[in-house]
């Protein structure tokens, strides 16, 4: 399908010029004109105040010219000095993708878009990491994040590199931008995907989410448009193995704002609450829940924790209870972790919850009902009162630890 | 100065159950509210119509008939008008085509201030409408709000947004997303359900009202379409053992061991 200009409606307004996301609009005596750099996508359409502009072959689904598309794009978040570990999982899955036997000529390369300011090191910590790559735009207006700005920016890349796909991060960030920007090129957007792959039949990209909180999950698909683009939930990817003699390669692009960029007034970070719980490096890592019956009752938690170097997690239903803070919650609506090993005591398993922990090596669980539905998705299930085993097993290892050393 | 919130009518995701073996969502008994965020972000239209006096609001949503009934509830909370973007051609939308939709509505209801939405809604958990809304209007938004502070010409908001705090501020007109930590939804009072029942009611938008592109609504303005779903796998290897809190512990020690897990020192 493609679109169609009436020279004779068109009234030369130039409206439809800045409403092309891939600057294929241009004057030619006084009317608007395609130029060979259309895509079809149809982003023009709602920018013509005459309706001069339309579908060859009437009003069906707008099918954009996806053939100039190729590449893995992905959005680099960084905050205080640092890139931010989701961006680097999602870049490991990138690299995983480009290299897989679906991939092809389109998707065989990956390209990290780096904006910011004060970047230092990090393109060469993005190849070293899987990049092909990277794009820099480092711009002090870039320092703090800001939504009009970033849109610019993003876009100005698909402009330019058109990506046959691009992914952000499932952070407030990566969540306020993309929507933002797929509905100025026109594209799709899946959100907050826990699963990636290609189709090795025809190589698009296969967005899986969970939907209906978690109770059932969905294989997106957004096969006529380009770039593809998601967010994809931090922890539930992986980053590359480190390889600083991999070689990539870098440019520069500049950030050009224009009138309508200045959307917002004014943006500061008021406060830093980066919270405290970081379950990244964590080995092992107990859970408590509702069993766990009062904030005592994680104070026992914490004394395991202590003695095997292992980081606290809680379900949504104790952390509403109000016995641990909210950085502690795992799943669903909380935090998604990977450790070796997870311990679940006094956790029903409910799916909600147990979403956040898919990725675990093992699961073992410690609870007194040996029909909690916990007991199918755990690994081993010791049936019995947290309160009595808890104790011995600390008692137990601490006194391994002391004859030990 | 007019406030119109986006309400979307979803399923209660709490009470939605699987049917294990044909994978699919058992929705039938399952009650249909009003997305919890939008809840929070009608409460917020309400506190600012409180503080400023001279402000209008408006209810908005896109979808079957059957919705009505949710704008209806929000006209006993105290809304003043509803409005429901309600044809057969709407059907289906995803996400740019829904935004688009509402964009659409909005200009049919402008002059518009300050548009309120749920940061998400609980069926899809999308986060996009807000946004999308927004770059369709070719307005600021700011995402994520947890105070709000508005007045006739500007908006300031303060919000969480992952590892910090922001404020952010723009000119109206403006688009804001709430969550759930912005206030507490008031209930519904006799007065208020006898007010809406008299003097107000849901005013229903087709497709010719709001003077929408065909292209764009419903399926086919709709980029995206779901090629599979399917029930999670959670399960794994399902060991029982019982046993005293003895035998319990040294089995877990045991697993610890086998995994080389158990610290030295
Ligand atoms: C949209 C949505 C999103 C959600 N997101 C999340 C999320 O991110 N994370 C999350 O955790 N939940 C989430 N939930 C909530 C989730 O559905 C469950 O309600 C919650 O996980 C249950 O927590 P629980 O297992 O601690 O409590 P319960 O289900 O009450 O389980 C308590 C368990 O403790 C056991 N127990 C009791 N006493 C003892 C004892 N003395 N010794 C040993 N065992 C004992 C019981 O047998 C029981 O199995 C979400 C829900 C919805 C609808
Ligand atoms: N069909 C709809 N009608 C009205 N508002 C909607 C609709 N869909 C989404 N919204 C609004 O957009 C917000 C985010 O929704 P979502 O992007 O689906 O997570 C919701 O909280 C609503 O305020």
């Amino acid at each position: 399908m493609s679109i169609i200009i009436d020279t004779d409606i068109c009234t030369g307004c130039k409206r439809c010029i800045p409403a092309c996301p891939y600057d294929a609009l241009a004057m030619e005596g006084k009317k608007a004109v395609r130029t060979p750099a259309c895509t079809g996508c149809g982003a023009c359409l709602d920018a013509c105040k005459y309706s001069a502009i339309s579908l060859a072959g009437g009003q069906g689904r707008i099918k954009m010219d996806i053939t100039g598309f190729s590449g893995i794009y992905v959005f680099i978040e960084t905050l205080g000095g640092a890139i931010s570990e989701g961006s680097l999982e999602i870049l490991g899955k990138a690299r995983e993708l480009a290299d897989s036997d679906a991939a092809s000529r389109k998707t065989s390369r990956v390209t990290a878009v780096l904006p910011g300011h004060a970047l230092d090191r990090m393109p060469e910590e993005l190849i070293a990491l899987g990049a092909d790559h990277v794009i820099i735009i480092d711009d002090p207006r870039l320092a703090v994040y800001r939504t009009d700005y970033y849109t610019r920016v993003i876009t100005d890349v698909i402009r330019e590199k058109m990506p046959e796909i691009i992914l952000f991060g499932a952070t407030p960030l990566g969540r306020d931008l993309a929507p933002r920007i797929a509905n100025r090129i026109k594209t799709g957007l899946t959100a907050d995907c826990t699963g990636l792959s290609l189709c090795s039949k025809d190589g698009i990209l296969l967005q899986t989410r969970p939907a209906f909180g978690g109770n059932i999950m969905a294989t997106i698909v957004c096969p006529d448009n380009r770039p593809q683009m998601a967010t994809v939930r931090p922890g539930v990817m992986r980053r590359a193995k480190r390889d600083s003699n991999r070689i990539g390669t870098t440019e520069t692009m500049a950030l050009t704002l224009g009138k309508k960029d200045d959307l917002i007034r004014h943006v500061e970070v008021v406060e830093n609450t980066k919270d405290a719980i970081d379950f990244e490096d964590a080995r092992i890592i107990i859970a408590g829940g509702r069993g766990i019956k009062g904030p005592e009752g994680f104070e026992l938690l914490g004394k395991l924790a202590a003695a095997l170097g292992a980081r606290i997690g809680a379900t949504r239903a104790a952390v509403e209870a109000g016995w641990i803070s909210r950085a502690h919650q795992i799943g669903q609506t909380g935090k998604t972790v990977r450790p070796d090993l997870y311990i679940a005591c006094g956790v029903s398993g409910s799916i909600q919850h147990m979403a956040g922990v898919m990725g675990a090596g093992r699961i073992i669980a410690v609870n007194s009902d040996r029909n909690a539905p916990i007991c199918e998705m755990a690994d081993e299930t010791y049936v019995g009162d947290l309160f009595s085993i808890l104790p011995e097993l600390t008692r137990e290892i601490t006194e391994r630890k002391t004859t030990a050393a | 100065m007019h406030i119109v919130v986006t309400i979307k009518q979803v399923p209660d995701t709490n009470e939605v159950r699987i049917d294990k073996k044909t994978g699919t969502l058992i929705r039938e008994g399952v009650p249909a509210i009003m997305n919890p965020e939008d809840k929070h972000a009608l409460e917020a239209a309400l506190c600012i119509r409180e503080e400023l006096g001279d402000v209008k609001v408006t209810v908005l949503s896109m979808g079957p008939p059957q919705a009505g009934n949710t704008l209806m509830e929000a006209l006993c909370l105290g809304a003043d008008e509803a409005f429901l973007a309600c044809d057969k051609a709407f059907a289906g939308a995803d996400t740019l085509a829904t935004a688009y939709t509402l964009a659409m509505a909005l200009k049919k209801i402008a002059p518009v201030d300050l548009v309120l939405c749920g940061s998400q809604a609980i069926d899809g958990d999308t986060a996009q409408v807000g946004p999308q809304i927004a770059e369709c209007l070719g307005i600021p938004q700011i995402t994520y709000a947890e105070r709000i502070k508005a007045s006739e010409k500007s908006v300031e908001v303060e919000s969480g947004f992952g590892a910090v705090r922001r404020r952010v501020s723009a000119d109206l007109p403006a688009l804001v997303t709430v969550g759930k930590a912005i206030n507490r939804p008031r209930y519904k009072t006799m007065k208020g359900i006898a007010a809406a029942f008299r003097d107000k009611g849901v005013q229903l938008l087709t497709s010719q009202d709001i003077k929408v592109n065909p292209g764009r609504i419903g399926l086919t303005g709709s980029p995206t379409s779901v090629k599979k779903t399917f029930v999670p796998e959670l399960g794994r290897a399902g060991r029982i053992i019982d046993g005293g809190p003895e035998t319990l512990s040294l089995g877990i020690i045991h697993t610890l061991e086998a995994e080389n897990l158990l610290p030295k020192s």
